[in-house]
């Protein structure tokens, strides 16, 4: 099908009338809005509430196998403190089935001999059994455990009349900037408005030119004289608006709700969101060209775009950690510098240079998928 | 009435596998994923670079640094001549810890009092900077194991801890996120293809077809259940597959009881993805329907941080997510050899969840037919 000579480049008229039709279509299904605005806000609130990688109230069972003052003060020691959930037993025995069925997350055990080795000033030694099927429990568990056994030994040393001054020695003064009380929730939530944008702006987008094809509306759009140009923008400006108002909404329920600071201005954020809209409605957009049916549409936006914007985006995984290739491949994830900028600009501030690093990469990835985008539609116009 | 379930359920698949893009996208995405992902979720640190500023230059200073670029978390270290350089580094996230002495560290050392050194962190990527603070303060206990042995002072410390990783000796990181994905990525599946269903014959417009027909609400239903139970299962046999022959997880317990829980897990999917589907007119509302719950249920999993963080109200919001209890089961089963009783102990909920779930969709279903 030949549109060519009916084509009369770019027209602001027509680009009006479709950013009308599709705001319109947007507009008129009620369920594009509780999208929008009702679901960002919940996601938000689970995301601060659920991710949490403030560690308390571990189960932890403790096996005093022995007898004798030291024994009991250091499992008197571990039921202090407020990071374990302590359950105490004669005999690991007892707790190891617990530990199996997921009950105790680690076993303490304090040998039979532990007192009388202490007493006599012989190498005493502390078992810390853990559950290694969750990693990340069962290395805070043991080092934990060990610190437990440390301030323990300190205490006693401090007790006793020889100082352990005299000797000479490091003590690290940890500060954290940005975020003092390291509370997860002050990093986990500008992560998480990234997600919930990328799940927004890619999902809904991949769906609506898939959706034209679908229902057969697309050859309706043929035998318009509209150009890949104005119907590509025609589709995206409403999505685009409907982005940056949710992205806004985010921005204050974290504030005000969560009590995440905001330390940069909101025109750094608006710039940030708008950076990250393209990238996120390009790949939508790409998305939808390609596939012209809607379930192809949703897996492949689940699969490029909510996936990756959870696991690849340095949000919650370190990047920095993970093998080179994979590293590679977050770079053309937008979330990670999305990410990245939003962390800043709430913590830190309008760090200029970092902000520009963050949003150059995005408008470049915008460009290329807007690009592909295009070809895919045009192939299909022809 | 099986002649008229065999029929429906043949169209149901012909529906799905029909395309040659939706039958590629049923398979390749999720091995592609279970191959990035379980390599991406990691929360060990490793490789970050950390920025050193020494006003001291000393003996015991050049110590601290030298064991810390040592050490796996450190990729490089970067040395900065001023405490406002240190700042740029952390703003600019070039780093995430930086480490300062003060000119005279060493020589408190020597002098045999307190020295203390700072260590600044990135709060913005808190999860990180906590490991990293544990790594530097394993580094001091050695430091100053070796102060007090080059002082010829007391021995070494008198209580050793032992810890010893049962299940998982090296915790192995992808040994946790392979059994995850499987119970994930299955559920993202089934959950999208019955969303999918009822949805696309609405918008169609054959769902009037469906109603003339004289097929029950309950055939219907199963009609639509078995195919996503059908590729759920497979997919999931797949991944388990890879885990096994590929990533070389051991396999410790009962294929019948892992099987057992797999396909109650993906019937109760199957029954919320029902009824999203009855109540949504389009498939674009089916979708996002299908994410506004998967996402929460993923979350509330316990798959990016454990339930035991969550608050209360939360923890019991996860004992209605039966990704939640599948996790438990399919990591129990793969490396701790669970036994029966202790699947059961997660078994019951996902039935009760799946019951709740289909009785919940054969009353939104039939309540479109008649």
């Amino acid at each position: 099908m030949s549109r060519g000579d009916r084509r009369t480049g770019f027209s602001l008229p027509r680009l009006a009338a479709i950013v009308r039709k599709e705001s319109l279509q947007v507009v008129r299904d009620p369920s594009n809005i509780l999208i929008a605005f009702v679901l960002p806000v919940v996601l938000l609130f689970l995301f601060a509430f659920a991710v949490s990688l403030d560690v308390r109230g571990v189960a932890v069972g403790v096996a005093v196998e022995g007898d004798g003052a030291e024994a009991r003060e250091l499992a008197a020691a571990f039921g202090a403190t407020r990071y374990f959930d302590t359950r105490f037993a004669r005999h690991r025995r007892e707790l190891e089935p617990l530990l199996v069925a997921g009950e105790l997350r680690g076993i303490v055990v304090i040998p039979q001999d532990f007192s009388a080795r202490a007493v006599s000033g012989r190498p005493a030694s502390v078992l810390v059994l853990t559950d290694g099927s969750s990693p990340n429990t069962a290395s805070f568990v043991a080092n934990y455990a060990r610190g437990v056994v440390t301030s323990r030994l300190e205490a006693s040393r401090a007790e006793s009349a020889r100082g352990a001054d005299d000797l000479g020695r490091v003590i690290a003064e940890p500060r954290f900037w940005y975020n003092p009380d390291l509370e997860s929730r002050a990093f986990i939530t500008p992560g998480a408005i990234a997600i919930v944008m990328t799940m927004i702006g890619t999902m809904l987008t991949a769906l609506v030119v898939a959706r034209e094809w679908e229902r057969g509306t697309m050859e309706a759009m043929m035998a318009t004289p509209l150009g890949i140009g104005e119907f590509l923008i025609g589709k995206l400006l409403p999505y685009f608006g409907l982005g940056l108002g949710a992205t806004l909404l985010c921005a204050v329920a974290a504030e005000a709700w969560l009590g995440v600071p905001l330390r940069g201005s909101v025109p750094a954020l608006l710039v940030l969101s708008a950076a990250f809209l393209m990238p996120a409605l390009g790949l939508g957009l790409l998305i939808s060209a390609a596939t012209k049916n809607q379930f192809v549409a949703s897996q492949l936006a689940l699969f490029s775009g909510f996936l990756p914007a959870f696991l690849l985006s340095g949000f919650l995984f370190e990047i920095d950690s993970m093998p080179e290739p994979i590293q590679w491949l977050t770079r053309i994830v937008a979330a990670r510098y999305f990410v990245a900028g939003l962390q800043t600009l709430f913590l830190t501030g309008d760090v200029r240079p970092e902000l520009a690093r963050s949003i150059w990469p995005m408008l470049a990835l915008g460009a290329v998928f807007f690009a592909l985008a295009a070809v895919n539609t045009r192939k299909r116009l022809d | 009435m099986l002649v008229r379930l065999i029929a429906q359920v043949r169209k149901e698949m012909l529906v799905v596998l029909r395309d040659p893009r939706s039958r590629a996208v049923l398979v390749g995405p999720p091995l592609v994923q279970l191959f990035v992902f379980a390599f991406a979720a990691t929360l060990e640190v490793e490789n970050v670079a950390v920025a050193v500023l020494d006003r001291d230059e000393g003996r015991w200073s050049h110590e601290v640094v030298e064991r810390v670029r040592a050490t796996r978390m450190a990729r490089e270290v970067i040395t900065v001549d001023s405490p406002a350089a240190l700042v740029d580094a952390l703003d600019g996230r070039d780093v995430l810890l930086g480490v300062a002495f003060q000119p005279d560290f060493s020589r408190r050392i020597e002098a045999g009092k307190v020295a203390p050194m700072q260590v600044v962190l990135d709060g913005r990527r808190g999860n990180s900077a906590q490991i990293a603070l544990g790594y530097i303060g394993t580094i001091v206990a050695d430091v100053n194991a070796d102060i007090a042995r080059a002082r010829g002072g007391a021995a070494a410390e008198p209580v050793d801890v032992i810890p010893r990783h049962l299940f998982n000796p090296n915790l192995e990181y992808l040994w946790f996120t392979v059994p995850a994905l499987v119970g994930i990525l299955s559920m993202f599946s089934a959950l999208i293809i019955t969303a999918l269903s009822i949805a696309r014959e609405r918008e169609l417009g054959t769902f009037e077809q469906l109603l003339v027909s004289p097929a029950s609400a309950g055939e219907i239903i199963l009609g639509k259940c078995l195919p996503a139970l059908i590729f759920g299962t497979l997919l999931a046999s797949v991944m388990i597959g890879a885990g096994i022959f590929v990533y070389g997880i051991p396999f410790s317990g009962s294929v019948a009881l892992l099987y057992g829980a797999l396909v109650l897990f993906i019937l109760s999917v199957v029954g919320v993805g029902l009824m999203i589907s009855s109540v949504s007119r389009t498939q674009q509302q089916a979708i996002l329907g299908a994410f506004a719950v998967g996402v929460p249920l993923v979350l509330l999993s316990g798959f990016a941080t454990p339930v035991d963080n969550m608050p209360r109200a939360l923890q019991l919001a996860a004992q209605a997510d039966p990704l939640q209890h599948f996790l438990v089961i399919v990591q129990g089963i793969f490396l701790k050899a669970l036994p029966a009783e202790a699947v059961w102990t997660h078994l019951w909920p996902i039935a009760v969840i799946a019951v709740v779930t289909l009785g919940g969709a054969l009353a939104f279903v039939g309540r479109r037919l008649y």
